[in-house]
């Protein structure tokens, strides 16, 4: 269970990026986030996992306050949190495997893996989610020679190799064709029904949000505006969500 | 108004602009000594034309040279007339005309029937016959005639003197070598002197010279560069502001870290001290030594093993987390007595290899060398370790105290802290600054600063008693960047100079002088290039839980690598650059044969170090860019 209570971000400029934001989202659910580019979705998964530290608030996760923990005690929270990116971002240059062993980091040993050792678990495991994301043969290639599709489930695949609880996709298929989004889309789908992963996932198309999610939140500007099931987002709603001129698109 | 003084200054701008440019162009001119009438002098001139002469022709091969003599009498000054010379139809001949003038009077001679184009020296010969006075060079012509007007030399005589016309004919040419019997300057049993055959044309010695001087000044080079790329790769991260900007502590956290520093210093080096006592007992056997470097390498291998297990299981029990530390401990203990039995080996195995080695006795010296440069560093790596070991368990304790402690009661403990911490950093800081002013007294060297950092310490930690996080990281950031800076600023040529005191004139200290500079403007350029990464995949490696060394290593490193390889080999190709110059500061290599044959006017030979210079730094620059293409 995952509980976020009356957090806040302000950033050093003074911009307020969540404004008293405050929800739940049970285990195993399937959360979308929507809402305008800028209006705070990024900032809340990343302060979920810290990327971002948060300015008030409590994020309390399984009972423990995320926000309160040392850069220590963070470690063993992170591992079990996997996240996926909008541009992927897996080093360009490292092989498609090691992207992958990337997602151990927060278990193996931190002294060996600085110097390119990890156990043979870790490496038989890496294949096996390469396997799942079916690119099992492209292990050995160069991150920056796959497509973005690839890419992106490459990025999947290093999520995968944290075991997570709970997976933080910002934006994961914005930067994608539509074929393409929904194929990955329904690898989170998949991890999220078979593997009863949380997953909290921001996404700019209502027809992914009617697909896949089992609920949503929405944020105007820093703002919680709306929380409940995605067939409740009338065109009234929506006007709330995305400002009086906007209209429905697909 | 306001529009009409604009206008104003729009119609005077340029002109005023004029004037400023003539004034600041006439006071360089003044400043820098422009002035054409040295360049219109006509002695200048001469000189001029004879070096570049010279410098065209770079003395590469020796030519063993045929002398040949042709007279002619000359009274100075004039008296009884004179017998004319005989010489036979098609013979060389030489005319002087006038046949007697004042001493230093200008004199016109005259050559014909000398062969095309030869090249010769004219010198008048006092009638003692025992110097040859150099007067004038002389080319004849196609048809092997010439003339030339000398001045003669002040030298009066009651008797008539001559003008001697010498040509020097080389013997072979690079297609046809030929042999020649010369009288070398060592001498027999009977104490004449030996004759050698030697090969005309051969390679000169100043070619040699250059051949030897150049090697040095790649070396030079080559071993900067790689001592300034050793060091300058971990500072770099230091002095870059996206990893620095994120090293934040709490007050309480920084000054148990500072207060630890001198104790993990000092206990590092006592560590050493005993680890070097316990290889002494080992070292008078080579058996023992090389028994040592096999069985306790093996031990630390199996104990690292242990205490490090592959897989982070979070929370370990107590006992095991004991057994864990103090195995982690020991290999570090044992890895200190390694090395020293390590630094024993190699300078012994250097030592004893060295004579037999003959031609490759380098190798051995470059053993021992190594040996002695090993169990020099060993203490001050040690300490660096036990430091850092230390600011590490300061941390923890820090993390621990922060768990079970209120805020309020943790605040006051931090207060007093930081106060003897700044204290205790300002006084060791102070030690440094006595040492080199020669201050002997406690109150002046300890006290006094110690009381002043305390306040400071208490001050800044009052004030960011508010702040949870104080940026520690970016203060290392400045530090480090200004102390780059001004290492940076200072030219090698001049660095040279105080390292030539400290290790002696010679290409060490040139290479010293080099890897200084490198280290510093590598760190700048390195660090740059870790500031423009990608921030992406470091979000993502932070995300999955890896510790900030895992991030670097795995997020940072692979970024960095082809800017770090290219700005390497970029330097490298300065570092030649430079190396052929440190020798006029006193840093050896081809710099201080060109200086030295320079200052000797020997200019053909100078010749010769440019051209290897221009060869060298040409083709390390074609090199580099080859590499540079290939890798990045």
């Amino acid at each position: 269970m995952l509980k976020i209570e009356h957090l806040t971000k302000v950033y050093d400029n003074g911009t307020v990026a969540l404004k008293d934001v405050s929800f739940e989202v049970p285990d195993g659910e399937f959360l979308a986030v929507i809402g305008l580019s800028g209006s705070g979705k990024s900032t809340l998964l990343r302060c979920i996992n810290r990327l971002i530290e948060p300015t008030e608030g409590r994020i309390l996760w399984n009972g423990v306050d995320i926000a309160s923990l040392s850069q220590e005690e963070l470690r063993p929270v992170r591992r079990r949190i996997g996240m996926v990116f909008q541009h992927f971002n897996l080093v360009h240059r490292s092989k498609v495997l090691t992207n992958v062993l990337q997602g151990s980091l927060g278990y193996v040993n931190p002294v060996r893996s600085v110097f390119n050792r990890f156990p043979q678990e870790a490496i038989d495991k890496a294949f096996a989610q390469l396997e799942r994301v079916g690119l099992e043969e492209k292990a050995t290639s160069r991150a920056d020679a796959l497509s973005g599709g690839q890419q992106q489930r490459v990025g999947v695949a290093r999520a995968l190799m944290q075991d997570p609880e709970m997976i933080l996709a910002d934006e994961p298929v914005a930067s994608l064709d539509p074929v393409l989004a929904h194929s990955i889309m329904q690898y989170l789908e998949q991890i999220n029904q078979e593997d009863e992963v949380t997953v909290l996932c921001s996404l700019h198309f209502l027809d992914l949000v009617h697909r896949y999610a089992d609920r949503a939140i929405a944020l105007n500007d820093g703002v919680l505006v709306f929380e409940g099931p995605p067939q409740e987002i009338d065109d009234d709603k929506f006007r709330e969500i995305y400002g009086k001129e906007a209209e429905r698109v697909g | 108004m306001s529009g009409e003084r604009r206008s104003l200054w729009r119609i005077l701008r340029v002109p005023l602009l004029v004037v400023l440019a003539v004034v600041v162009y006439s006071y360089t001119f003044q400043e820098a000594d422009v002035n054409l009438d040295e360049i219109r002098s006509e002695t200048r001139q001469t000189q001029l034309v004879r070096v570049l002469r010279a410098l065209a022709r770079p003395e590469v091969l020796t030519y063993e040279r045929i002398e040949t003599p042709t007279d002619a009498a000359l009274a100075l000054p004039c008296g009884p007339a004179l017998p004319a010379a005989e010489y036979g139809p098609d013979e060389r001949q030489i005319a002087v005309e006038p046949s007697c003038a004042e001493p230093g009077a200008e004199i016109t001679v005259t050559g014909t029937n000398f062969s095309p184009n030869a090249r010769g020296q004219i010198y008048q010969v006092p009638s003692s016959g025992e110097i040859e006075l150099r007067l004038e060079e002389f080319i004849a012509d196609e048809n092997g005639d010439f003339v030339v007007v000398v001045d003669t030399r002040e030298r009066p005589e009651d008797v008539p003197q001559t003008i001697r016309v010498i040509t020097r004919e080389p013997i072979g040419s690079v297609f046809s070598p030929e042999y020649v019997e010369v009288e070398t300057d060592d001498l027999d049993e009977d104490g004449n002197a030996i004759v050698a055959t030697v090969r005309s044309p051969r390679i000169s010695e100043a070619a040699y010279n250059t051949w030897d001087r150049i090697t040095e000044t790649v070396m030079m080079a080559f071993l900067a560069t790689s001592v300034g790329v050793l060091v300058a790769v971990p500072f770099s991260f230091l002095a870059a502001r996206n990893i620095m900007r994120e090293v934040t502590t709490t007050v309480l956290r920084l000054s148990l870290q500072i207060l630890v520093l001198p104790v993990g210093m000092v206990a590092g080096i006592i560590a050493a001290r005993w680890m070097q006592d316990v290889s002494l007992l080992l070292t008078d056997s080579v058996g023992l030594v090389v028994g040592g470097l096999i069985v306790i390498p093996v031990a630390i291998f199996f104990a690292i093993r242990r205490a490090f297990p592959p897989i982070d299981e979070g929370l370990v029990p107590r006992g095991e987390r004991a057994i864990r530390v103090s195995l982690a401990g020991v290999a570090a203990v044992a890895s200190i007595l390694v090395l020293f039995l390590l630094a024993d080996l190699l300078t012994d195995l250097g030592a004893w290899a060295a004579p037999s080695l003959a031609r490759l006795a380098f190798i051995a010296n470059f053993v021992e060398t190594l040996g002695d440069i090993l169990a020099a560093i060993i203490t001050v790596i040690t300490a660096l370790i036990t430091t850092g070991v230390a600011i590490q368990l300061a941390g923890r304790l820090a993390a621990v105290l922060r768990q079970s402690l209120p805020g309020g009661v943790r605040k006051a403990i931090a207060v007093p802290l930081a106060g003897l911490a700044g204290g205790v950093l300002a006084a060791i800081l102070a030690q440094g600054v006595a040492w080199l002013y020669q201050l002997n007294d406690p109150v002046t060297t300890i006290w006094i600063p110690g009381a002043v950092g305390a306040v400071i310490g208490l001050a800044l930690a009052i004030r960011s008693l508010r702040k949870d996080d104080i940026g520690v990281g970016l203060s290392l950031y400045y530090v480090s960047r200004t102390i780059f800076n001004a290492l940076r600023s200072i030219e090698p040529l001049i660095m040279v100079i105080v390292f030539a005191v400290w290790v002696g004139l010679g290409p060490f200290a040139g290479s010293l002088a080099l890897a200084t500079h490198t280290i510093a403007a590598l760190a700048k350029l390195y660090s740059e290039q870790v500031e423009s990464i990608l921030p992406g995949p470091v979000e993502a490696v932070k995300a999955s839980g890896a510790t900030r060394l895992q991030t670097i290593a795995y997020a940072v490193l692979p970024q960095v690598i082809p800017p770090y390889i290219s700005f390497t080999l970029y330097r490298w190709d300065i570092n030649v650059r430079m190396s052929t110059i440190i020798g006029f500061g006193g840093g050896g290599g081809i710099g201080f044969l060109l200086q030295q044959n320079i200052r000797l006017l020997n200019y053909q030979a100078a010749s010769v170090n440019m051209l290897a210079i221009a060869i060298v730094v040409a083709s390390m620059d074609y090199l580099s860019a080859r590499i540079r293409e290939r890798i990045v």
